[in-house]
């Protein structure tokens, strides 16, 4: 059975947009239907943008008439709500926000409107990306495709579940401790985190400023690569955007791992809470790339325990400085019945912000104020200097390092929600590639016995992504985990 | 007992949050089993260890100081909850 347009990749839509065997308009209304049909039962989207994404694919298909075709001209593509949008609403997922509808782009926006991208909508998210399940957003949690009464992974779910779904050909995501990575393993999709600098954050709304970065989520290693060239590059507008060159990443796309040796940290393996069918997984997985070329060698990265600790003492207390600028005034809600400045500012946010944005506020607070902050905020930052120099240790010994990506497939709606502390440890394999900077992806590896995704994390070292893209995708091109796809109907 | 409730009213004013009743019992019990599990950090030495603040270091990333367009004001306010002749309006500041 022929495929239809939505169930297809960038680089197979591509080929056909090019060879005039389908319009953008009519791949766009492929997948709007699959969204009719679907949709009700995910919930991947805050919002979608249909009147504009036809305009955006005739203009597409009007560039493609004169010739001038990039890859990514007219291909539907999914945006979480966390980037700024020029006149389409941004709302993080937050009532703070609900109506906050920004006057400019995203730089990776503008990047993507200059390849003549088509926009679905806006994807669902973990309020302000605080949260591991997409269950924190104040317009409810999506569903997994794969298993509706389960999570999808967080903070980007939406994004994820929009692949996975195929309610979008690829999404863009944003990734501070593993919202990328996290639900795409959940999601059974590719999601990858860029090297820290390697793509501007100018118009992400800023969460945890020295640990988020933009990436995508495909279908394939292929659309990665090709969305990684388009979004990738120096920014002045980001003073943290790295002023390097970005290369061709399909060029990475070589199907061999020959003399790559692949390092396998023991603290990541036979720990409490990692699930027996991650493990096994992931170990086909490292056989397979060992029956293609590459070395397996044990590593250590000791201080893998701390992570969680040390992640949840410096996210939250960089959220708690930048969410300071949410007081009513300038953008966003505010609470009508004040009287007083100050009271107008507690009413405003006691109101606007859900209980995890709440929590992680209020710990920030706590390890930045008088007397803690030598105790929690700089313990957790000289801790993140060691975990630095584990993985830096470990880059002299191996190319790269291959981990599962969560401890265990995704688990049910409302699990882990009374228990913040059991929410915040499945980011355990996730969070030390953002302490460190880390270029991470997540690919599928494999399905439990229940039928649920598991991923394959590979970290690469700082701008080492062709190098992680190059085992990634080789292990794609010699597993067939990409081609299943949820039975949705 | 790592923090008390009255640090939580006290951590609450200075992020400018509210709590219930209900809310501060249950805000007090979550941060006690969060601080208790972060304490796993007092195991390692750090002695004279640079914190991090950054991944990747950069340093004085400079530019030209050269004027160019900004927001214009109608854009500036049109996202306010409430503005006046050009201004972001609040309540009132000063007493009396």
């Amino acid at each position: 059975m022929a495929k239809e347009p939505f169930q297809m990749t960038v680089h197979e839509l591509h080929e056909l947009l090019k060879k005039k065997k389908i319009s953008s308009a009519e791949l766009t209304r492929s997948v709007f239907q699959r969204i009719d049909a679907v949709e009700h039962d995910v919930h991947a989207y805050i919002t979608l943008t249909r009147d504009l994404a036809l305009q955006q694919a005739a203009a597409a298909d009007s560039q493609i008439k004169q010739g001038a075709i990039a890859p990514l001209t007219g291909i539907p593509v999914a945006i979480k709500d966390i980037l700024c949008t020029a006149g389409i609403a941004t709302t993080c997922g937050s009532k703070i926000l609900e109506n906050f509808m920004p006057t400019y782009d995203a730089t990776v926006i503008k990047k993507l409107k200059e390849q003549h991208a088509v926009f679905v909508g806006k994807t669902n998210m973990d309020e302000f990306a605080m949260g591991s399940s997409t269950e924190t957003s104040c317009f409810g949690p999506t569903r997994n495709p794969w298993s509706l009464e389960r999570v999808p992974g967080g903070s980007s779910g939406g994004s994820a579940a929009a692949v996975a779904a195929e309610e979008c050909i690829a999404a863009l995501g944003t990734d501070t401790g593993g919202s990328i990575r996290q639900p795409a393993s959940c999601c059974g999709v590719v999601g990858m985190k860029p090297t820290y600098g390697r793509v501007s954050r100018f118009g992400l709304v800023a969460f945890a400023s020295s640990l988020d970065q933009i990436g995508p989520f495909t279908k394939d290693i292929t659309d990665t690569a090709l969305i990684m060239n388009y979004i990738c590059g120096y920014d002045p507008q980001d003073s943290t955007s790295v002023n390097r060159e970005v290369p061709d990443y399909t060029r990475a796309l070589v199907n061999d791992v020959t003399g790559l040796t692949l390092g396998v940290p023991k603290e990541y393996f036979g720990t409490a809470g990692i699930d027996p069918e991650v493990e096994t997984a992931v170990w086909s997985a490292l056989r397979e790339l060992e029956r293609q070329g590459a070395t397996i060698k044990e590593i250590s990265l000791p201080h893998t325990e701390y992570a969680v600790a040390a992640y949840y003492l410096i996210a939250p207390a960089e959220a708690s400085s930048n969410l300071a600028r949410y007081d009513g005034v300038k953008y966003g809600y505010r609470a009508l019945e004040e009287t007083g400045l100050r009271e107008m500012y507690e009413l405003t946010r006691s109101k606007g912000f859900g209980a995890e944005v709440k929590r992680r506020i209020m710990l920030g607070t706590y390890a930045l104020s008088a007397g803690y902050y030598d105790a929690y905020y700089k313990k957790a930052s000289q801790v993140r200097t060691l975990i630095r120099r584990d993985f830096k240790q470990a880059f002299a010994e191996c190319d790269l390092v291959v981990t599962p990506t969560a401890p265990t497939p995704p688990f049910k709606l409302g699990e882990k929600m009374n228990n913040p502390l059991q929410m915040y440890l499945s980011d355990i394999f996730t969070i030390p590639a953002n302490l460190a900077g880390l270029p991470g992806i997540s690919m599928p590896c494999g399905l439990s016995a229940g039928g649920l995704s598991i991923g394959l994390q590979i970290i690469g070292n700082v701008f080492a992504e062709e190098t992680m893209l190059r085992c990634a995708y080789c292990f794609e091109q010699n597993s067939e985990w990409h081609l299943k796809k949820p039975s949705l109907t | 007992m790592r923090i008390t409730r009255i640090d939580v009213e006290h951590v609450a004013q200075l992020a400018r949050l509210r709590f219930s009743e209900d809310q501060l019992v249950l805000f007090t019990e979550q941060l006690n089993t969060l601080l208790s599990y972060f304490d796993k950090l007092q195991e390692v030495d750090t002695t004279g260890i640079e914190p991090s603040t950054h991944a990747v270091s950069l340093c004085n990333a400079f530019r030209e100081d050269l004027s160019r367009p900004s927001i214009v004001e109608d854009d500036a306010l049109r996202n306010a909850p409430a503005s006046e002749r050009g201004c972001f309006k609040v309540p009132k500041i000063i007493e009396g």
